[in-house]
């Protein structure tokens, strides 16, 4: 079974500060990542792999720098990658990430399931599962927490708000995955430095077949920590204040009425 | 004319969105429609201001499947002349919105948290960055998919019918997702995310047994125990689905009363939506003494259970 997983390339959250003065993120020195979703999205198709045999194919879109990046991905287990870079494509917006990334898939000589995260790390917006199924003619299965392939038919465990729902569908099939779906694992040394010497197929934009529209379907006004407005009183005495607070909870009608 | 198509599969956030849309689609000149796949959803959309409510009772759109409310819904959007569409941003609002937009050719912002219109453009806000950020964005596309999360508007309260419902045949493929059976979530798991009041608790807590006091301060309270992510991920006193923030969940609740937790963005981020912040901390330059309107300096273990003694009166 041939898997594709589609994953993008972010900063480290975990690391990004606030600049107090001005409410803008600090993006300078931080390093780059996959994001963690894209991680489990990959986990679950190497250990499909294990089982089923076959091959999984990373495919991500993104300026130069990727092809360090997706390295991570393939000391993880995957077998290949497919690369859409051009120095444009930094922050590059779901629309047309989707419609690379389709382009991409399409040039493959086959493929039995699309894998990607419920979104990416950075923008979360969830889109590009959808819009890639959309645009291949794909069903999709989406926020899948388990899910297993028995012959041509892949059963999943959907988690949605309020309740689970099994569902079944004929490969080849696009599912979205949340993070409770696996632990991914930690390459092991031998493995990031085997990482290297993958088959990486590189692609330009220009490449791809799809009809890509010009210029950007959404417009970024401003992207700042937003300003929080609180009351901002402290209890400074330690305990003996402690009738302060609860005399706030209380006005905030919380505890026994 | 042109209108404002609103749809989700929740009735309840239909009559949320409502209350957006006529508002926007006053100001810019645009009729208030909306979809049903319910016979008693589209009379209370009536009720609710819609002036056309478009039907269908096929039995392809009798149950949610993301690629069948897709064509149907780009059918709806053409017969009602749509240029903007108003989701609700659940889990299914956006696996749909994707879809929707793709097929509309449209631009498309999911889980925006407030709306607005500015020099006639439809001006939105949403988390970026884990929620660090905050992003203003605007969709440039002359078609517009937007999901609203649930919450971010008022619903609309019931009045006069005045609109008409619009039966629809609509051309469908049949799915191609079976779906096998439904079961509730796990009955042990619990709704950090949809919580009125969370305490939260962080890595100042000194060894896993005083959790117990924890969970009877929550108790009092009629609140859910959450933390940040290296009580459960480090240390595994809690499990996963009680982290807040960004690792976790990202809720907006009354009160979040933080334990322990000195309050950088990764976490503060689960809880900046919440009414109320309070903290309990014994560094008084904890950065979650800036995002909180009551803090305490005192040393949790000493305070909690005589908050909780308080509380019970």
């Amino acid at each position: 079974m041939n898997i594709v997983v589609c994953v993008k390339q972010t900063v480290d959250l975990q690391q990004v500060r606030i600049r107090k003065e001005t409410r803008q993120p600090v993006l300078e020195n931080i390093p780059l990542t996959l994001g963690a979703i894209d991680k489990n999205a990959l986990e679950e198709a190497v250990r499909l792999r294990e089982k089923t045999g076959g091959k999984v194919f990373l495919v991500s879109v993104g300026p130069e720098n990727l092809e360090e990046t997706i390295k991570e991905g393939l000391a993880m287990g995957a077998d290949e990658a497919i690369l859409v870079t051009s120095p444009e494509l930094d922050g590059t917006e779901s629309a047309r990430a989707a419609l690379l990334l389709a382009g991409a898939i399409k040039q493959m000589e086959n493929f039995d399931l699309i894998l990607l995260g419920e979104g990416s790390a950075d923008n979360y917006s969830g889109q590009v599962g959808p819009r890639l199924a959309e645009i291949l003619d794909l069903p999709q299965i989406t926020y899948a927490k388990s899910l297993e392939v028995d012959g041509r038919k892949v059963r999943a465990v959907r988690s949605l708000e309020d309740f689970l729902e099994e569902v079944e569908a004929e490969l080849p099939v696009l599912i979205s995955v949340v993070s409770e779906i696996n632990e991914a694992r930690i390459p092991a040394v031998t493995q990031i430095l085997r990482a290297g010497r993958k088959p990486k197929k590189i692609l330009k934009p220009a490449d791809i077949s799809l009809k890509i529209a010009e210029g950007r379907s959404v417009e970024t006004l401003s992207n700042l920590a937003p300003v929080q407005e609180r009351k901002g009183i402290l209890f400074k005495e330690g305990l003996k204040e402690l009738p302060g607070l609860v005399q706030a909870l209380k006005e905030e009608g919380v505890g026994r009425k | 004319m042109a209108s404002i198509l609103v749809f989700s599969e929740r009735a309840s956030l239909v009559f949320e969105l409502l209350g957006k849309a006529k508002e926007l689609g006053g100001k810019i000149g645009l009729e208030l429609t909306a979809a049903a796949f319910n016979p008693g959803d589209a009379e209370a959309y009536l009720k609710r201001g819609a002036s056309k409510v478009f039907y269908s009772d096929q039995a392809e759109v009798k149950n949610f499947e993301a690629s069948i409310y897709a064509q149907a819904l780009a059918q709806i959007a053409q017969k009602a002349g749509a240029s903007l569409i108003l989701l609700g941003s659940t889990r299914r609002g956006k696996e749909l919105a994707g879809r929707l937009a793709q097929r509309l050719q449209a631009g498309c912002l999911t889980d925006v948290k407030s709306i607005e219109l500015k020099e006639g453009k439809v001006i939105c806000v949403r988390n970026a960055f884990g929620g660090a950020t905050e992003a203003t964005q605007a969709i440039a596309t002359s078609a517009q998919v937007i999901a609203l999360m649930p919450r971010a508007c008022e619903p609309t309260p019931e009045g006069e019918k005045k609109g008409e419902i619009v039966t629809l045949h609509l051309e469908l493929k049949p799915s191609r997702v079976k779906v096998v059976k439904k079961s509730e979530k796990d009955p042990g798991a619990v709704d950090i995310q949809g919580a009125e009041i969370l305490v939260c608790v962080g890595k100042g807590l000194s060894r896993q047994e005083d959790l117990k006091m924890i969970e009877e301060l929550a108790q009092a309270l009629g609140g859910l125990v959450a933390c940040s992510k290296p009580l459960a991920t480090d240390l595994k006193w809690l499990p996963e689905s009680r982290i807040v923030g960004l690792s976790g969940k990202i809720g907006k609740p009354r009160l979040a009363l933080c334990l322990g937790i000195s309050g950088q963005v990764q976490f503060s981020v689960g809880i900046r939506e919440a009414k109320t912040i309070m903290a309990i901390n014994t560094d008084p330059n904890a950065y979650i003494f800036q995002i909180t309107d009551y803090g305490l300096i005192a040393d949790l273990h000493q305070a909690v259970p005589q908050l909780t003694a308080a509380i019970r009166g």
